[in-house]
């Protein structure tokens, strides 16, 4: 029987098969490091005498706590308090301490982990790639098998470059079928996990295959990946193509020359074969998908602008209305915006940015609406400034802000008032997440952009066509 | 880790489904370099009310959950973040089990690495505990069974080292320390290979 990918990338890092009674020792490629998940795993080894194993397979950068105002005259930083401030500064010390590469402030490549690791051409095929963080999936957009672990399994791979691992199970995510204009990658993101459901991934590696896959950007790609995590799977996977290799050639971290070359040849072998059976499939049929956004407080309430807002099924569904101030029946769309987030680890990259921009010029946000702008890296602020996005929404009256994760889990202080309303790029909607009783809306760039103008929760669809005239 | 082989407490409910880290702890108390002292922010927006007192309807501000060391919550419990502030938060707080008929992945295995038991139980037992808040219940780690006050039990699964790590206090980066020579092999065969 043919293997999946899953199986082809597992069985490659597999240092120790498992057993009944222990789970598998895996081997990691890349481990990414940020300061809110390190700290106590640094600690960790520090009590016990234990050196980094692979400083060189290690990355770090701060992107969660980080202020995303630029530093005053003084080069002081407006951090949200002095803890944040200071285990910003634990990293620099760890980093030195164990001789980790940190991408940091003044670095031209500090930016959210999940942007960075692929833009520096860290994030290769084939890899296995873990980081603090429950969005390491993101990573799976290039074939690489990503997912997200806690602080004391970042302890266990910085002492010894592996993990104690049981092999999930696979479950393919077909998707055929061409996305609508006005369809983001974001869109069919949360129809898939509006699908099969906020748990409907848990104990599976997803790997999204299929002719609509094939012909995402890796950007799109990325975006789809970084969500896997929101139908509870760990991990998502795209097999490796052309599209993934331009987009790695000539990137600082990638194989130069003509080991490029030789590694396009092992990594074009990443792919399910033909007759590999997976554990769970499901077709989803991307003409379908319309303009999309979340009305509840988990990312599997989902529903398209065009219709009403869905019964409530159950206590927690009528709770999670309630926490919204929405009723079953209404339309969501109208329903006044208080501030816009275009930014995070799903939304950040230029094309998202280009995306949005595309709407907003010519146009104003909305004087009731905040519309707070926030960069993937320091890279894509830059690519975009080069391209003059940043005018273009400041033109329009938003903030263009520094790289991080900012809004999209308000730890850096970026955050709404209570009740407010915020139209997100971002990936969760849980209840406070934006801070204490703020309401999230997660929807795409276009989606956010067009509701910025508006004021309220608005479908793009004739804004892009007036970008598109 | 201290050794864990059996748990016996009176339960206190949470029956809402996809209680997620960040309901569990919420970001902004995630700036701490250290893992103790976050019992205090656990369930922080669900705790408190807005001018910073218990709120009385609150399940584990009631006057019955005080002590209760086993946390029956609604079906997939954990969802969202890595974040090991999560199991750190109810252990700091008291909580050394968590029961559901579904736990997210990354949080399960944050627990069971910090000797919070997390156990998956059937729709049917599940219910029976949601319904029955504040009974005791003693649970039996080795063989794997929860005890009701009535004698009847409930047996669950958990994954066999996981279970010994519990039983026996193993310290997990001390049995992945000890696969060194397997390590190195690994790495001198890929370094053949590139």
């Amino acid at each position: 029987m043919g293997r999946t990918l899953l199986d082809k990338i597992w069985y490659a890092h597999q240092v120790c098969e498992e057993t009944p009674a222990t789970p598998g020792v895996l081997y990691v490629d890349l481990h990414l490091v940020h300061e809110v998940t390190s700290p106590q795993a640094f600690s960790e080894l520090r009590a016990r005498g234990l050196s980094v194993r692979r400083p060189e397979k290690v990355l770090a950068t701060f992107d969660h706590s980080t202020p995303t105002l630029p530093a005053d005259a003084s080069g002081k930083r407006a951090y949200v308090t002095a803890e944040a401030e200071s285990q910003v500064a634990q990293l620099e010390t760890n980093a030195r301490e164990f001789g980790i590469q940190l991408y940091g402030w003044g670095s031209a490549n500090r930016g959210i982990v999940h942007v960075i690791g692929p833009e520096l051409g860290a994030t290769q095929p084939g890899m296995t790639i873990v980081c603090g963080d429950s969005h390491t999936s993101t990573h799976g957009a290039f074939g690489a098998l990503a997912f997200g672990i806690g602080t004391t399994e970042v302890g266990h791979v910085l002492a010894t470059q592996c993990l104690l691992q049981r092999k999930p199970k696979s479950f393919a995510i077909n998707v055929s079928g061409k996305l609508r204009p006005g369809v983001m990658a974001k869109d069919l993101i949360l129809h898939i996990i509006g699908t099969i459901g906020v748990n409907g991934g848990t104990g599976y590696v997803l790997e999204y295959r299929g002719t609509t896959i094939e012909a995402l950007s890796m950007e799109e790609r990325m975006t789809v990946c970084n969500m896997s995590i929101e139908a509870g799977a760990r991990a998502g996977l795209i097999a490796p193509d052309a599209t993934t290799f331009e987009y790695l050639k000539g990137r600082p971290r990638a194989p130069q020359g003509s080991e490029f070359d030789k590694a396009v040849a092992a990594w074009s072998t990443l792919k399910s074969d033909a007759d590999a059976r997976f554990d769970r499939e499901v077709d989803i049929d991307a003409s379908k998908v319309r303009p999309s956004v979340t009305y509840g407080t988990h990312p599997g309430m989902v529903m398209t602008l065009d219709a009403p807002i869905p019964v409530a099924a159950n206590a927690q569904e009528r709770r999670a209305l309630s926490y919204m101030h929405i009723e079953s029946g209404k339309l969501l769309a109208g329903t006044p915006v208080d501030i816009v987030f275009l930014g995070s680890c799903t939304n950040s990259r230029l094309s998202d940015l280009r995306a949005a921009a595309d709407v907003l010029r010519g146009h104003k946000v909305s004087p009731k609406v905040r519309m707070l702008v926030v960069p993937g890296s320091e890279q894509v602020k830059r690519d975009a400034e080069s391209e003059g996005l940043h005018e273009v929404f400041r033109a329009a009256g938003a903030e263009w802000r520094e790289a991080g994760c900012s809004m999209c889990l308000g730890m850096n202080g970026d955050i709404g008032k209570p009740g407010q309303l915020v139209v997100s790029t971002s990936n969760r909607n849980f209840e406070g997440r934006q801070g204490p009783g703020v309401r999230t809306v997660l929807a795409s760039p276009l989606v956010a952009a067009a509701s910025a103008i508006a004021g309220h929760i608005a479908d793009p669809s004739a804004f892009v066509q007036e970008a598109a005239a | 880790m201290k050794p864990i082989t059996h748990i016996r407490s009176r339960t206190v409910v949470l029956p809402h489904e996809n209680i997620d880290t960040d309901r569990i702890i919420p970001a902004r108390f995630l700036t701490t370099t250290e893992r103790t002292g976050l019992g205090k922010a656990l369930f922080n927006d669900w705790r408190y009310r807005s001018d910073g007192s218990p709120d009385p309807d609150f399940a584990l501000n009631k006057p019955q959950a005080k002590g209760c060391e086993i946390l029956v919550a609604g079906r997939n419990f954990g969802c969202g973040s890595s974040r090991e502030h999560a199991p750190w938060a109810l252990l700091d707080f008291g909580i050394r089990a968590v029961l559901s008929s579904e736990i997210a992945d990354i949080f399960r295995g944050n627990a069971l690495k910090n000797g919070v038991l997390a156990v998956v139980l059937s729709e049917g037992e599940h219910q029976y505990l949601l319904q029955h808040p504040g009974i005791e219940l003693a649970i039996d780690v080795e063989h794997g069974f929860i005890e009701l006050p009535d004698g009847g039990r409930f047996s669950f699964e958990l994954e066999p080292f996981a279970r010994h790590c519990l039983l026996s206090g193993v310290d997990q980066l001390g049995f992945l320390l000890q696969h060194e020579r397997e390590i190195s092999a690994f790495e001198n065969a890929h370094k053949e290979a590139a």
